[in-house]
């Protein structure tokens, strides 16, 4: 195209008003948002939100004090100490995760030969303090019991794959 | 006896209860405007916007306020404390001030005065004061980049906007506004003016600083130019300075071009809901734009108001003064 | 009498921001004072009836002269101790100028004579129910067209004069084309070549471009 005439069009703003012919389009098209504190997106079986320690179902505690998590943890947010229980049998007491220094990488999970460390679907549990996110083994054992059910239903989902 | 409304005193209190009457809606439609940006942003994004405060979110406004004002107000150390606190208040006073002339319906204006436009041009071209002298009383180097900016532009955009109006002034015989507007009564001066309203609505954009001309507050480059170092109230203030602007410019832009109050279609009367409603749409424009268009090069803005918009509203304006004396269609003549 | 309290305030605004615009000591503060000057002188043109004068003193100097002014200003990095170095050695001799000046205002005052018809004039300010702008431009389009021109004209030989005195054409600076890097076709930037195996390919000719428009 001749130049003239090329920069006389370019007058006519025809690209610009392309651009909003666009985003007029846009506008009335149905929002991608979801409601977010009343509708959530379907997460994985695979989602590793919150840490939690499982029990058995007659209610002891999986957690044999191997400490395989504690020395896989890349970021070396769990901490473990460990000592014969008065029936003789080897359990943590002390079982600490540090929240803040954790990646969410799911090593713990997949070290674990009981499965007592997991990683829950909940991804809820921001604090006001950094200190609350210091999780104790208390708070551990608290969220298995909270989240048991799902817990299950996640690993049952996943099993065929491990 | 002179009827109490004819003394000075009853002048005075009519005079506080019609400017209460404009000011307060004003304020809450300022209030609302930045609601309705965030929506209609948010629709041409995929997004929803605000819609959690209040039903669909409509006192989220208020909300924001009352944020603003619990927070500090921070003054920096090595600021001029005194000009530092008055910047905002120049800005947002000036777009409040403004409004004495705009007429909302046929003789409704505050102050119908004989030279509304040059009143309303001048108080537009003080604007810029308020960002200049907030970007030079924070002592930051990005509040006094933004403040540059910003002079030489709105500096630069007036020259064609002042053409722009001067046609139609040519167009209407009157510098009142409320004639200017009831000399569209038959034609909208949008109409043989085309070129020169796209070049004033354009211009108005870099007038308020909006996208794509926010150069001045342009926060990928300066973070965010001449209010960086204000908070709280005194950056409330900016803000909404910046949208009773826009409600401004889109007041005179309905005045100049859109026939104001007057009814486009025939059988309605003519009201001041036309004139809302015209607003509303400028100001649909103005958001939908920010939503298109990037923001321009710092050379780019200036080329296109010296280089472009300059030429064409200057030869325009000698066109249509030729044609109208030719042809003997000027009013008044 | 609200009139007359409103000339006095405005009145005294201004002449305390014109004493502030000589003696602040920021030069910034000083052009802010000057500006509120002509706000306030404005105010008392729109006093005395001249509403057309006002806005217009308001838009050309407030609006635009004074933003350069303070443009100007604000670059400037002032070093107050130096400017005051020699107050004291250079004092006589500005107030000599000060005291030659004075006198002479006070000659020019003595012999003022209002003419007889002015304080007619001075109490309707526009004639006959005419709009000031309409007065206005009736008497600079009729009477003084020539005159008027003429200062135009000067103002223009002025701006030219500025654009040749500052414009150098930088040939070595890296500006953009937009029109011609819109206008650049495929056909002039790109070629597709076939490279046989174990040949390698020329590089084929340069397509002229166009000339810059």
């Amino acid at each position: 195209m001749n130049k003239v005439l090329r920069w006389t069009w370019s007058l006519v703003l025809w690209e610009i008003l392309c651009g909003l012919g666009i985003t007029l389009r846009y506008f009335f098209r149905p929002k991608a948002t979801i409601n977010y504190p009343f509708e959530k997106n379907p997460t994985s079986a695979r989602f590793r939100g919150e840490h939690a320690l499982r029990r058995y179902p007659n209610g002891e505690e999986r957690c044999i004090a191997c400490k395989l998590c504690e020395a896989v943890c890349p970021a070396q947010a769990i901490t473990i100490e460990a000592e014969p229980r008065e029936d003789g049998s080897r359990r943590t007491t002390r079982y600490d995760i540090d929240m803040v220094k954790c990646i969410y990488c799911g090593l713990c999970e997949e070290a674990c030969p009981v499965d007592a460390i997991v990683e829950g679907p909940n991804f809820e549990f921001a604090t006001e303090t950094r200190e609350e996110l210091l999780y104790d083994k208390q708070k551990l054992l608290a969220n298995g019991d909270r989240w048991e059910p799902e817990l299950a239903k996640r690993l049952e989902l996943d099993a065929p794959y491990r | 006896m002179t009827p109490f409304w004819a003394t000075d005193i009853g002048i005075l209190i009519l005079s506080i209860v019609k400017t209460l009457a404009l000011v307060v809606p004003l304020l809450i439609g300022v209030a609302y405007l930045t609601y309705f940006e965030r929506k209609v942003m948010g629709a041409i994004q995929l997004r929803k916007g605000p819609n959690v405060v209040g039903p669909f979110g409509l006192w989220q406004p208020f909300a924001d306020a009352l944020k603003m004002l619990m927070k500090e107000t921070i003054i920096p150390t090595g600021a001029d404390k005194l000009l530092f606190v008055l910047a905002p208040m120049i800005t947002f006073g000036l777009a409040i001030i403004a409004w004495a002339v705009i007429p909302v319906n046929n003789g409704w204006g505050i102050a119908n005065i004989n030279v509304g436009v040059l009143y309303l041009f001048a108080i537009s071209s003080l604007g810029v004061y308020g960002v200049i002298i907030a970007g030079w009383a924070s002592n930051s180097k990005y509040a006094f980049l933004g403040a540059l900016r910003s002079a030489a532009q709105m500096v630069s955009y007036e020259v064609s906007m002042g053409f722009v109006i001067v046609t139609v002034l040519i167009l209407a015989g009157s510098l009142n506004l409320n004639a200017i507007v009831l000399a569209q009564k038959h034609l909208w001066f949008a109409v043989p003016l085309f070129p020169l309203f796209v070049i004033f609505f354009i211009s108005s954009l870099a007038e308020t600083n909006r996208a794509p001309f926010d150069l001045a507050e342009g926060e990928s480059e300066i973070v965010a130019g001449f209010f960086v170092e204000y908070s709280a109230m005194s950056f409330a203030l900016f803000f909404l300075g910046e949208y009773a602007n826009m409600i401004l410019i889109s007041g005179m832009t309905t005045t100049l071009f859109l026939g104001g109050w007057l009814s486009p279609v025939p059988f309605l009367p003519s009201g001041v809901l036309w004139f809302l409603l015209k607003v509303l749409i400028c100001l649909f424009v103005f958001v939908w734009v920010r939503a298109t268009l990037p923001r321009l090069r710092y050379d780019q803005l200036m080329a296109l108001g010296w280089k472009v918009f300059l030429p064409i509203s200057l030869v325009y304006l000698v066109a249509v003064a030729g044609v109208m004396e030719y042809a003997g269609w000027l009013p008044n003549a | 009498m609200i009139a007359n309290l409103a000339f006095y305030l405005f009145s005294f605004i201004l002449l305390a921001s014109a004493v502030m615009v000589v003696t602040s000591r920021n030069p910034v503060h000083a052009v802010l004072f000057l500006i509120l000057g002509f706000v306030n002188a404005a105010v008392l043109f729109l006093l005395a009836g001249a509403e057309f004068l006002a806005f217009i003193l308001a838009i050309v100097y407030v609006g635009a002269v004074a933003v350069l002014f303070l443009f100007v200003v604000m670059m400037l990095d002032v070093d107050f101790s130096a400017l005051n170095e020699g107050f004291q050695r250079y004092a006589p001799v500005g107030a000599l100028v000060a005291l030659i000046m004075f006198a002479e205002l006070t000659f020019i005052a003595g012999t003022w004579v209002i003419a007889p018809a002015g304080g007619a004039d001075r109490l309707f300010p526009t004639p006959d129910n005419v709009t000031n702008t309409v007065a206005l431009g009736q008497l600079l389009y009729t009477s003084y067209l020539p005159l008027f021109q003429l200062s135009g004209v000067i103002l223009l030989v002025a701006m030219i004069g500025a654009i040749v005195l500052t414009h150098r054409d930088r040939k070595r600076s890296l500006h953009q084309n937009i029109t011609a890097q819109h206008a650049r076709t495929p056909a002039q930037t790109l070629a597709m070549v076939r490279a046989p195996l174990g040949e390698g390919v020329a590089l084929p000719e340069k397509q002229p471009e166009e000339e810059t428009l």
